[in-house]
């Protein structure tokens, strides 16, 4: 996923001299290609993420479309203030993007797991949340980033993941994509909803015979502002897996018993969030999302 | 435009106290502390249009001590940002006019209140100007209190590195915090020696001196490739006798017998 990032920056930053990275001495291997192509137009902030985001936004209050870029736990807890009351608050067009969403990084310890920035990104009224699943829908966000610049979160997971999508979807806010064939003619009444890098473990899962019934979706662009938008799809199904790397408190499925609350709704949705006994593990990214409970769903 | 910064800076008083107590509000103390640089800066030095606030090529002014929000309303109004009717609402329910600064006010670039978020974000500014070639400067007040934030550090660090000689700090260097004296929470001096080692050209001024500050904020940057900060000696509370360098007037307001006094006082002035 970083390196599809990394490519869609350069390609429409060679259409939009806005667009400025800035990344917190990270992204060895990663950036390279933006770095050698525009080199006025990237920083390294060095390892200082609160002035790293005021600068962003100092940035981009004179017309930037910034790209603050770092290991997901940094752009986020660290400079959270800064986010909020300088990015958010302010609505300026910032975009952290954060690599190693969920436990990309699992075995570098507990304070590299990125399973509680969707908690601290969603509680920010004006941010948009871009969560994509796989590299085509990397593509589709920076798309979508770059067209409608304004304070966003995209968050990423590492290297090497596989297309669940058949191609470069057309994706909007709040929208379900539906995974898979778009020609099927079977109506199924039960959906597996996935956000971020789970998606290959929702279509994995919808391969196996319990789940044969259901149908994978993904949600890569959410926030507050797109609640509201969640009855109308919820309505077509008898029952929602909602899965997501991240703990369940302030997390994606969460975020759709919230919306769907209002409706008296919520029971149609059956999250699945890792558990907070992994919390502190050290493992790979699929053994802890496996003793996170997200590899073994019993709906 | 010729314009009296002694008159501005006693107008400045005048205003604020007139909001902080309408509003019973706190920081009259912080506020009166800064108003002889406000007066400077909008007086003298910044290049900005009233009538078009958000004029490309006006010099940016950032408030990073935020409480300070009413001396900057009442100079805004003195010329002519915004209308002094505005300055009624102060505090008041559904007003835009927060007790810390807003950019939801013309004139205003950045809502500050959290203190270590200025310099950074001046510095977001000043950055873009050089990658722009932009002449406009950026000029931001910070609090001494304010330098315990680990993010202007940061800051200094970076603008320095990045020889960013279009951004002018000024610290308004009162010597109190909110609860005790600067040397007694967390000492910063030698401040002046600590600022030159980050790489910054440092200057030292009288905060109530009305000239030298002009001198010195007109002069800036005072060296090519750095960044300056003036430190500004001020005394909390400026102007109005039993408030001066009196720690609780960072958060008392003024009962009706210490208003009319204040404004005696401020009136008399000069």
């Amino acid at each position: 996923m970083r390196n599809a990032f990394i490519h869609e920056l350069v390609a429409l930053a060679e259409k939009n001299k806005n667009i400025v990275l800035i990344v917190g001495d990270l992204g060895f291997s990663v950036i390279e290609p933006f770095v050698e192509r525009f080199p006025d137009r990237f920083i390294n902030a060095g390892v200082a993420e609160q002035n790293m985001m005021g600068l962003a936004a100092g940035m981009a209050s004179e017309g930037c479309h910034v790209f603050v870029y770092s290991i997901a736990n940094f752009p986020t807890f660290r400079c959270a203030e800064q986010i909020r009351n300088d990015v958010d608050y302010h609505k300026l067009p910032v975009t952290v993007v954060a690599v190693g969403g969920g436990m990309g990084y699992g075995n570098l310890g507990y304070s590299h797991h990125a399973i509680q920035d969707y908690a601290l990104i969603r509680s920010m009224p004006n941010m948009l949340i871009a969560a994509p699943g796989d590299p085509f829908e990397v593509r589709a966000c920076m798309k979508y980033l770059i067209n409608n610049p304004q304070p966003s979160y995209l968050r990423l997971g590492k290297a090497g993941e596989p297309n669940m999508n058949l191609e470069i979807p057309t994706i909007f806010p709040g929208k379900w994509n539906k995974i898979g064939k778009k020609t099927s003619m079977e109506v199924k009444r039960k959906a597996i909803l996935s956000t971020g890098a789970t998606l290959e473990i929702a279509v994995n899962l919808s391969k196996q015979s319990e789940f044969s019934e259901y149908e994978v979706f993904s949600m890569p662009l959410w926030g507050q502002s797109y609640k509201v938008l969640q009855k109308e799809l919820a309505v077509n199904f008898d029952e929602i897996i909602t899965i997501e790397d991240h703990l369940l408190d302030g997390g994606f499925g969460s975020w759709m018993m919230e919306s769907l609350s209002f409706h008296s709704l919520a029971n149609l949705i059956k999250p699945r969030a890792l558990s907070s006994d992994v919390c502190g593990m050290v493992g790979t990214q699929k053994s802890l999302n496996e003793f996170g409970g997200l590899l073994n769903i019993i709906s | 435009m010729k314009i009296d910064t002694a008159y501005l800076a006693k107008n400045i008083r005048l205003l604020v106290l007139n909001m902080v107590y309408k509003a019973k509000a706190s920081h009259v103390g912080s506020c009166f502390s800064i108003a002889d640089i406000v007066a400077v800066l909008y007086g003298k030095i910044l290049n900005v249009k009233p009538s078009d606030p958000k004029w490309i090529n006006r010099d940016r002014f950032i408030l990073s001590k935020g409480h300070s929000a009413a001396a900057i309303y009442a100079a805004l109004a003195l010329r002519g940002f915004i209308s002094k009717d505005d300055l009624k609402s102060y505090g008041e329910s559904g007003s835009l006019l927060m007790t810390h600064v807003s950019h939801k006010i013309k004139g205003v670039e950045f809502s500050t209140g959290s203190l270590g978020h200025g310099l950074p974000f001046a510095t977001g500014k000043a950055m873009a100007a050089k990658k722009n070639k932009k002449l406009w400067k950026t000029f931001v007040i910070l609090s001494d209190g304010e330098l315990d934030e680990g993010s202007n550090w940061e800051a200094f660090m970076f603008a320095a590195h990045h020889k960013l000689d279009n951004l002018v700090a000024v610290i308004d260097y009162n010597k109190l915090q909110s609860l005790d004296s600067v040397e007694n929470t967390l000492g910063i001096e030698p401040l002046t020696d600590k600022l030159e080692a980050f790489g910054w050209a440092v200057k030292e001024v009288d905060g109530h001196d009305l000239a030298d500050l002009e001198k010195q904020l007109e002069a800036a940057p005072w060296i090519t490739e750095k960044p300056s900060v003036l430190i500004a000696h001020t005394t909390k509370g400026k102007g109005v006798s039993f408030m001066q360098n009196k720690v609780e007037w960072h958060y008392k307001s003024p009962n009706p017998e210490q208003f009319d006094l204040s404004v005696k006082e401020i009136e008399n002035s000069l």
